[in-house]
């Protein structure tokens, strides 16, 4: 390993921060994979590994991926819901490798919603 | 594939000892068996503070805080949170039973409400790897203080932050620095003393175990700062895994160039070698661990002169505690101003206590000086266990004293840019190295023994004691010869023999001990025995006079009485007591009262113990 100069120095940090920034819990935008049985069975396991390529692909670095169980609407899973901080979460459903492409394109980075894809903006009333 | 989860495991030595290597280790295995290894990154972290609680873990970017983890509840624990992003709510941190879990670490009481420096990346590195550290800022106040500071500029710096040794004595370290930087004489050397003895004080090993750079990166600062080329780090060999984390930090560094020879470039040359320590605690005194270092035996020496004037092979010497070191590098990034902010009038900045003995969270915790005892026990410990009531707390080891329930004798006015008060109540006494003094203890290392009425205080004094007094080194005849006659009366009072001679006699030896003592150890062994004699004067009285422990801890003054209404209406006269009497000294048939004879009863409380109905009663 050559000893490091100030400049190395920097560089090294910035490259260590992209692989631990996740510790600090702060991101742009969240990609929440649904993982509950049947998104697992219908495919969820797939469009968990083209989010991530997604995200690698393109060095996105504040971008959260997450899982999180069923939504309750079986029968068009696979889904994913894209939540930009301070916007309202879009659930995007019937997904594919492909769509997941176009997704990260429009409303990832864009900001602007994948309309052909997505179901509803907003959350349930829970009370 | 990046990773989408990091799963922070704890591997400081409390949750270590409770097995969470098994649990990381199961972690590994289940989520290789569900192809998620390339998805989640498992991280063992040092320790994280609540020790109480672990073994622990921390799911990143949710923050989500698990606790007393065992290996069987991983393959639950994936599926259903990792897997299928459901955290599992048993597994999390309850404030008491049949309340409301709260999931994130953010959000619990133990955690939000210190204030992190010297242990500003606890759980969120491996301190086993240099990347971890400089991704969170790591080196980046030695490169400022290499390539924008003047040494001078750096000492100034530290001056004005009002950072003052953590390792008990509290003196101002930009003033020592200065004094190192001054004196005549060359080479010149500083010491990072890790030998931390005070029983049940584990700051340093746990700033050792989770962040050994920090340690590192202080002490090349200091080293531009005083004209240093050689460092030693001392540390106590029953610290194996803080030893093992230091020496890879070390080699880290130098593989880096950020310690050896000509540190990133700028041509500055300082370097570190460890020494051990050989089980003394005598060698945590500045001029026995020096003497140690030099392959002497641990015997303190006069002071002055100081070592500072002359110290390691009788040159200039700087020698911090590790949590002083600690906070240097922080200090050079933040500015001294910041600091200044944090703490009181004279105590500036954070300090690392470890709370244990009688309190609900038990662990390492980092606060802001000037914290109240009230907030620190109850808010962050979370209250005495079992509804108990406080009785004292004991600060700074085996050389601080006792600080009692109740108010003071003297309120104390205390003061910040921000407020006036007048303080009565001890529990709301804001803490800081001024206040300890005041009402007779001091903050020493950072031990916080918390006791409640079960807690006999003349126990308390000589348990102490017999610490001290097996850890005299026997140099000088004071402390040589006055902590043995001070345990031996301590010894004799516990067991019922004491008289009030003997508390007179012990309050003057006390009193010699502490004036004529050659070195700190023996300078202040006699404060647990003066601050309990100051506060619970009353407990010795009544060990001496009515023969009768308070707390009934002192087993000798005990007598054990069957209660015969309990024995019959709940035991029916059941019998175990007296099956397992040692002595046989419990008579009774079965459905009959049982009784103890006392002249009998070897007070030795296994009926206590057994007795299911609680019919035995102690007085």
């Amino acid at each position: 390993m050559p000893k490091l100069k100030l400049e190395d120095l920097a560089r090294m940090r910035e490259e260590a921060r992209r692989a631990t920034l996740l510790r600090e819990g702060a991101g742009r935008v969240k990609v929440i994979v649904h993982m509950g049985t049947c998104g697992i069975a219908a495919g969820g396991r797939k469009i968990m590994e083209a989010v991530l390529r997604e995200v690698e692909e393109r060095g996105l670095r504040d971008v959260l991926v997450t899982t999180s169980g069923c939504a309750g609407l079986c029968s068009r899973e696979p889904m994913a819901t894209v939540e930009v901080v301070g916007e309202a979460p879009v659930k995007y459903v019937d997904l594919t490798a492909e769509k997941i492409k176009t997704i990260f394109t429009d409303h990832v980075v864009g900001g602007k919603i994948a309309q052909p894809y997505a179901l509803a903006v907003g959350s349930e009333r829970t009370h | 594939m990046p990773y989408r989860m990091h799963v922070m495991v704890c591997a400081g030595t409390g949750c270590v000892s409770n097995r969470s290597l098994e649990v990381g280790e199961a972690l590994r295995t289940e989520l290789n068996k569900r192809g998620l290894a390339d998805e989640i990154q498992v991280v063992a972290t040092g320790c994280n503070g609540f020790c109480g609680a672990g073994p622990l873990m921390v799911v990143h970017p949710e923050g989500i805080f698990y606790q007393q983890l065992t290996a069987k509840d991983i393959p639950h624990l994936v599926e259903e949170h990792f897997l299928k992003g459901r955290p599992v709510k048993k597994l999390m941190y309850v404030p008491e039973a049949a309340a409301p879990p709260v999931p994130k670490m953010a959000d619990i009481p133990f955690f939000s409400r210190q204030r992190l420096i010297v242990l500003r990346n606890r759980g969120l590195i491996d301190p086993e790897k240099i990347e971890d550290y400089i991704a969170r800022d790591g080196y980046t106040a030695l490169a400022k203080a290499l390539t924008q500071m003047t040494p001078e500029q750096i000492i100034d710096e530290i001056k004005l932050s009002g950072l003052r040794g953590r390792g008990g004595a509290g003196f101002t370290t930009g003033v020592k620095w200065e004094k190192v930087r001054q004196a005549p004489g060359e080479p010149k050397y500083l010491i990072c003393n890790g030998d931390e003895g005070d029983p049940g004080a584990f700051m340093d090993r746990s700033i050792f175990e989770s962040d050994p750079h920090a340690v590192v990166e202080g002490m090349v600062i200091g080293a531009r700062a005083m004209g240093v080329r050689h460092g030693v780090v001392y540390i106590r060999n029953e610290y194996p895994l803080a030893m093992q984390r230091i020496l890879i930090a070390l080699d880290q560094a130098r593989e880096y160039g950020l310690l050896g020879e000509d540190i990133l470039g700028t041509g500055f040359d300082f370097d570190v070698s460890v020494t051990r320590g050989a089980g003394a605690f005598v060698c945590g005194e500045e001029t026995a661990l020096m003497a140690s270092i030099e392959g002497r035996p641990g015997d303190p020496r006069a002071r002055p002169p100081y070592p500072a004037e002359q110290g390691l092979w009788g040159k200039p010497t700087c020698i911090n505690n590790v949590e002083t070191w600690a906070n240097v590098g922080p200090i050079i990034n933040h500015g001294a101003e910041w600091y200044r902010q944090i703490g009181t009038e004279t105590s500036k900045g954070t300090k690392v206590f470890s709370l244990v003995g009688k309190i609900n969270n038990t662990g390492l915790v980092e606060v802001p000086m000037g914290i109240s005892l009230r907030e620190l026990i109850y808010e962050i410990g979370g209250g005495i266990p079992g509804g108990k009531k406080f009785k004292a707390v004991q600060t700074g080891g085996p050389s601080g004293g006792c600080i009692p329930a109740g108010l003071l004798d003297q309120p104390l006015v205390y003061e910040t840019h921000e407020e006036k008060r007048t303080v009565t109540d001890y529990l709301d006494l804001p803490i800081d190295y001024e206040s300890l003094t005041h009402v007779g203890s001091m903050m020493g290392s950072g031990g916080m023994v918390v006791m409640d009425e079960d807690t006999c205080m003349v126990d308390v004094a000589r348990y102490f004691l017999s610490f001290t007094q097996d850890e005299s080194c026997g140099a000088c005849t004071p402390c040589r010869e006055g902590t043995k006659l001070m345990l031996d009366i301590l010894t004799k009072i516990t067991e019922g023999h004491g008289t009030m001679e003997d508390v007179r006699a012990l309050e003057e030896i006390a009193w010699i001990v502490k004036q004529t003592s050659l070195c700190g150890l023996g300078k202040t062994a006699p404060n647990p025995v003066l601050t309990t004699l100051r506060y619970f004067r009353d407990e010795y009285l009544a060990h001496i006079e009515a023969h009768k422990c308070p707390a009934h801890v002192c087993r000798e003054l005990n007598t054990y009485r069957i209660d015969p209404e309990i024995c019959v209406e709940r035991g029916h006269g059941c019998g175990v007591c007296k099956r397992e009497c040692p002595e046989k000294a419990i008579f009774g048939e079965k459905n009959q009262p049982h009784r103890i004879d006392p002249r009998l009863c070897g007070k030795c409380g296994v009926c206590v113990d057994v007795c299911h109905f609680d019919a035995v009663i102690v007085e």
